[in-house]
C-alpha cells in the first residue's frame, strides 16, 4: 500500500450524517470479483441525481470528503472503501466513523480524519462558500488545513504509523509466525474443523 | 481478576499482546465464506503467492446471489453468476469446502454454521459478513470483517485487533405472547440508536433473554450490528449445549464432557465490571416495528408515524423528515393503517426452523390477503427440508405464500428477489436502509409473527389484530 504524509486536493462538503455503506455502494455494484473499478458505484443512487454536489464542478475533481457524523455505518463491504478509493478519495473528514469503516479505511490507505463536529461545520461553509479550496491533510501532524482553518483530527497511532509507512497487514503479522504455531500446537483439542465428514 | 464473558474470550485466543498502540494479535478458529466478500481476498492471496493457511478452519457457501426459484439452471444475471463461479474455482484451488446451490447443506452463512455444529461456545468466528454476530448466540465471540480482513485470516489464521469495551443489555422480566426475540432488539436498537454499540460488544442477559431459545438467541445477536456494535454475545447454558449436541460437528464422547466442562467457565463474573450498561423490561415490550429508513426508527406497532417536528436533535430530525420522505409516510398516521405489497419471511434473522413454525401457526388455514404476495425462504436448504416434513410449506402454499428456495433472498438488493420502486414491504430481515430491497423499495422490519399476520391483512398488524 502507498505511503501517506500530507496530501493536498479539492474538498467537497456532503452534508448527510449517517452515511451508510449502502449509500456509499449500492449492493448491486458489488459483484465484481477483481479489486479495482468500483468508482462508478459510489453514491450510485446519489449521483443519479444531477444536482447532487458530486456531479458538480468543481466538487467533481473532489479527494477529501467532508461529511456528516456516523459516516461509513450498516454493512461491512470493503467496497466502500475501494469505490471511494478508485473515485479518487484519499481522505474522508467527519465527527464520527463506524468502526468497521475505520478499519477498512486504514488498512487500504484511506485517511479516516476523525474532526470535531464544530470543525466539519467550519470545513462545510467554507468549501460552499468558496468551492474548490484547496484542503491539506497532514498526517504528520494530524490536522486538516484549509485556508485559516487549522482543524486537528484524531486517528490512533498505530493505524497513523501503518499508513506512514505503507505497511502491509498480513506482513507484520507473519513477522510472528513462530507465536501462531505455538498457539495452534496448544488449542483444545476438541475444537471443531470444518473437514468433510464420513458418510453415515 | 474478574471478567466479563466477551473479555475471557478474548483472553484465550491472544496469540500475542500488542505493547503501546500495537493491537492484540487474536487466533480464528472458524472463518466462514461466501461469495460476496472473499473473491478479492482470494485474489489478494494468489497477487502476493501466500497459501490459506487452514483451510480446516475454513467453509464456505452460496447465498447472497443465489435466485431462490429455478435453481437448477444457471444463474441468469451474469455479474452473479461470475461471482458463484469465482467462489467455486477459488475452493477448489485453495481447498476450503463448500456448499453450493442445490447442496443439502447450502444457505445463508449464519444459518448453516450453527447448524451444522461449527459454532461453538468461546470460539472465535469471523466471516466477512456484518451479521456474523448472531454466532455470539453460542457465548462465541463472533464479527464482521471486511474483505482485506478476510485475506489476512485466510493467510495468517489471526486478526489484528483492539480490545472492545463491553456492554451489558439486561433484559428483565418476561416477554408476553406475541412478543418476540425480534422485538427485543428492534426495541434495544430504538432505545441506544444506531451508533449506541459503537466499539462496544454487547452482552445481553437477564431472564428474558435466558428463556429464549437458541434460534431466538440468533436472532437478537444477529442485529447487534445495527446497533453500532461489533459483536452480541449471550452465556451458553443447558439451552446452548442442548441445541449442540448431536449436531454433525459437536464434540463427542469424553470430548464433549471435556467442551462442556470448558463452557460452563464461559460466563461474565459476579462482580465483573461493565463499560456501559442499557435495562430493558421484557414486561413492557408490544411487538415492534420500524417506519423508517434505519433500524433504529422503530415503534410499538401502535403507535403513529412520529412527527420530525417534535424531534429536538437536529441530526435525528433531520434524518426522520429524509426516512418519512423516502418512506412516503405522513407524521400522525397510525403504523397499523400502512398497506403492504410484499411480506418477506427469511433471511438471516428469521430464516430459521421456529421462524417459520411461528409464521405458520398464524397463518393457518388463513390467506394471504388480495395484493398482497408473500415470500417465504428458509435460510438453508435443511431447514426447507425440515419444514417440509413438518408440512409447514404447504401452510403457506394453501395460505397463497410462495414457497423459495435457500438464500439471503430479499433480504438485499443482490438477487432476483427484488421490491420494485416505491414497493412496500414488510419484512423479518435487519435492515430497512434505502435500497436495500431493491431501489426505491420500502421496507418496515417486523418478526416473524407480525409478517404472517400483516400478510393476512394487508396492513401492519400483530397475530392479535386477526382475532378482532
Ligand atoms: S440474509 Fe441478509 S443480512 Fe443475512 S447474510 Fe444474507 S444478506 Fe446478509
Amino acid at each position: 500500500m502507498e505511503a501517506f504524509t500530507t496530501h493536498t486536493g479539492v474538498g467537497v462538503p456532503l452534508r448527510r450524517s449517517n452515511v451508510d455503506t449502502d449509500q456509499i455502494i449500492p449492493a448491486v455494484y458489488l459483484k465484481r470479483v477483481t479489486r479495482s473499478g468500483f468508482e462508478d458505484g459510489l453514491f450510485a443512487a446519489w449521483r443519479s441525481d444531477e444536482h447532487f454536489i458530486l456531479n458538480q464542478e468543481p466538487y467533481k475533481a473532489a479527494s477529501v470528503l467532508v461529511a456528516g457524523p456516523d459516516f461509513g455505518t450498516g454493512s461491512s463491504r470493503e467496497h466502500a472503501v475501494w469505490a471511494l478509493m478508485d473515485y479518487g478519495f484519499r481522505v474522508v473528514v467527519s465527527s464520527r466513523f463506524a468502526d468497521i469503516f475505520r478499519g477498512n479505511s486504514g488498512k487500504q490507505g484511506l485517511v479516516a480524519a476523525q474532526c470535531s463536529q464544530s470543525d466539519v461545520e467550519l470545513l462545510w461553509k467554507l468549501l460552499e462558500s468558496e468551492p474548490g479550496t484547496p484542503v491539506t491533510v497532514d498526517l504528520t501532524d494530524k490536522t486538516v488545513r484549509a485556508k485559516d482553518l487549522v482543524a486537528p483530527f484524531e486517528i490512533d497511532d498505530y493505524t497513523r504509523w501503518r499508513l506512514l509507512e505503507g505497511l502491509d497487514d498480513i506482513a507484520l503479522t507473519l513477522r510472528h509466525e513462530a507465536e501462531i504455531s505455538g498457539f495452534e500446537g496448544n488449542r483444545q483439542t476438541w475444537l471443531p474443523t470444518t473437514d468433510p465428514l464420513p458418510a453415515v | 481478576m474478574s471478567r466479563t464473558l466477551a473479555e475471557k474470550v478474548w483472553e484465550a485466543h491472544v496469540v500475542r499482546h500488542g505493547s503501546g498502540a500495537e493491537p492484540d494479535l487474536l487466533y480464528i478458529d472458524l472463518h466462514l465464506l461466501h461469495e460476496v466478500t472473499s473473491p478479492q481476498a482470494f485474489d489478494g492471496l494468489r497477487l502476493a503467492n501466500r497459501k490459506l493457511r487452514r483451510p480446516d478452519l475454513t467453509i464456505a457457501t452460496e447465498d447472497h446471489n443465489v435466485p431462490t426459484v429455478d435453481i437448477d439452471k444457471p444463474i441468469a444475471d451474469p455479474v452473479s453468476r461470475l461471482q458463484v463461479e469465482t467462489l467455486r474455482r477459488n475452493c477448489a484451488e485453495f481447498g476450503v469446502r463448500l456448499h453450493p446451490m442445490g447442496d443439502l447443506e447450502q444457505g445463508i452463512v449464519h444459518v448453516v454454521g450453527p447448524q451444522l455444529g461449527l459454532t461453538q461456545p468461546g470460539m472465535t468466528v469471523v466471516c466477512g459478513d456484518s451479521h456474523t454476530s448472531t454466532h455470539g448466540a453460542f457465548g462465541a465471540l463472533a464479527f464482521g470483517i471486511g474483505t482485506s480482513e478476510v485475506e489476512h485470516v485466510m493467510a495468517t489464521q489471526t486478526l489484528p485487533l483492539r480490545p472492545f469495551k463491553t456492554m451489558a443489555i439486561n433484559v428483565d422480566g418476561a416477554l408476553k405472547p406475541g412478543v418476540t426475540a425480534k422485538d427485543i432488539i428492534l426495541a434495544v436498537i430504538a432505545k441506544i440508536g444506531t451508533g449506541g454499540g459503537q466499539g462496544y460488544v454487547l452482552e445481553y442477559r437477564g431472564e428474558a433473554i435466558a428463556n429464549l431459545s437458541m434460534e431466538a438467541r440468533m436472532t437478537v445477536c444477529n442485529m447487534s450490528i445495527e446497533a453500532g456494535a461489533r459483536a452480541g454475545m449471550i452465556a451458553p447454558d443447558e439451552t446452548t449445549f442442548d441445541y449442540i449436541k448431536g449436531r454433525p460437528h459437536a464434540p463427542s464422547g469424553a470430548d464433549w464432557d471435556a467442551a462442556v466442562a470448558y463452557w460452563q467457565t464461559l460466563k461474565t463474573d459476579d462482580d465483573a465490571k461493565f463499560d456501559a450498561e442499557v435495562h430493558i423490561d421484557a414486561d413492557e415490550l408490544t411487538p415492534f416495528v420500524t417506519w423508517g429508513t434505519n433500524p433504529g426508527q422503530g415503534l410499538p406497532l401502535g403507535a403513529n408515524i412520529p412527527d420530525p417536528e417534535q424531534i429536538a436533535d437536529e441530526n435525528e430530525r433531520v434524518a426522520a423528515e429524509k426516512a418519512l420522505a423516502y418512506m412516503g409516510l405522513e407524521p400522525g398516521t397510525p403504523l397499523r393503517d400502512i398497506h403492504v405489497d410484499t411480506v418477506f419471511l427469511g433471511s438471516c434473522t428469521n430464516g430459521r426452523i421456529e421462524d417459520l413454525r411461528a409464521a405458520a401457526d398464524v397463518i393457518k388455514g388463513k390467506h394471504v390477503a388480495s395484493g398482497v404476495r408473500m415470500l417465504v425462504v428458509p435460510g438453508s436448504m435443511r431447514v426447507r427440508k425440515q419444514a417440509e416434513e413438518e408440512g409447514l410449506d404447504k401452510v403457506f402454499l394453501d395460505a397463497g405464500a410462495e414457497w423459495r428456495q435457500a438464500g439471503c433472498s430479499m433480504c438485499l438488493g443482490m438477487n432476483p428477489d427484488q421490491l420494485a420502486p416505491g414497493e412496500r414491504s414488510a419484512s423479518t430481515s435487519n435492515r430497512n436502509f434505502e435500497g436495500r430491497q431493491g431501489k426505491g423499495g420500502r421496507t418496515h422490519l417486523v418478526s416473524p409473527l407480525v409478517a404472517a399476520a400483516t400478510a393476512v391483512r394487508g396492513t401492519l398488524s400483530a397475530p392479535a389484530d386477526l382475532e378482532n
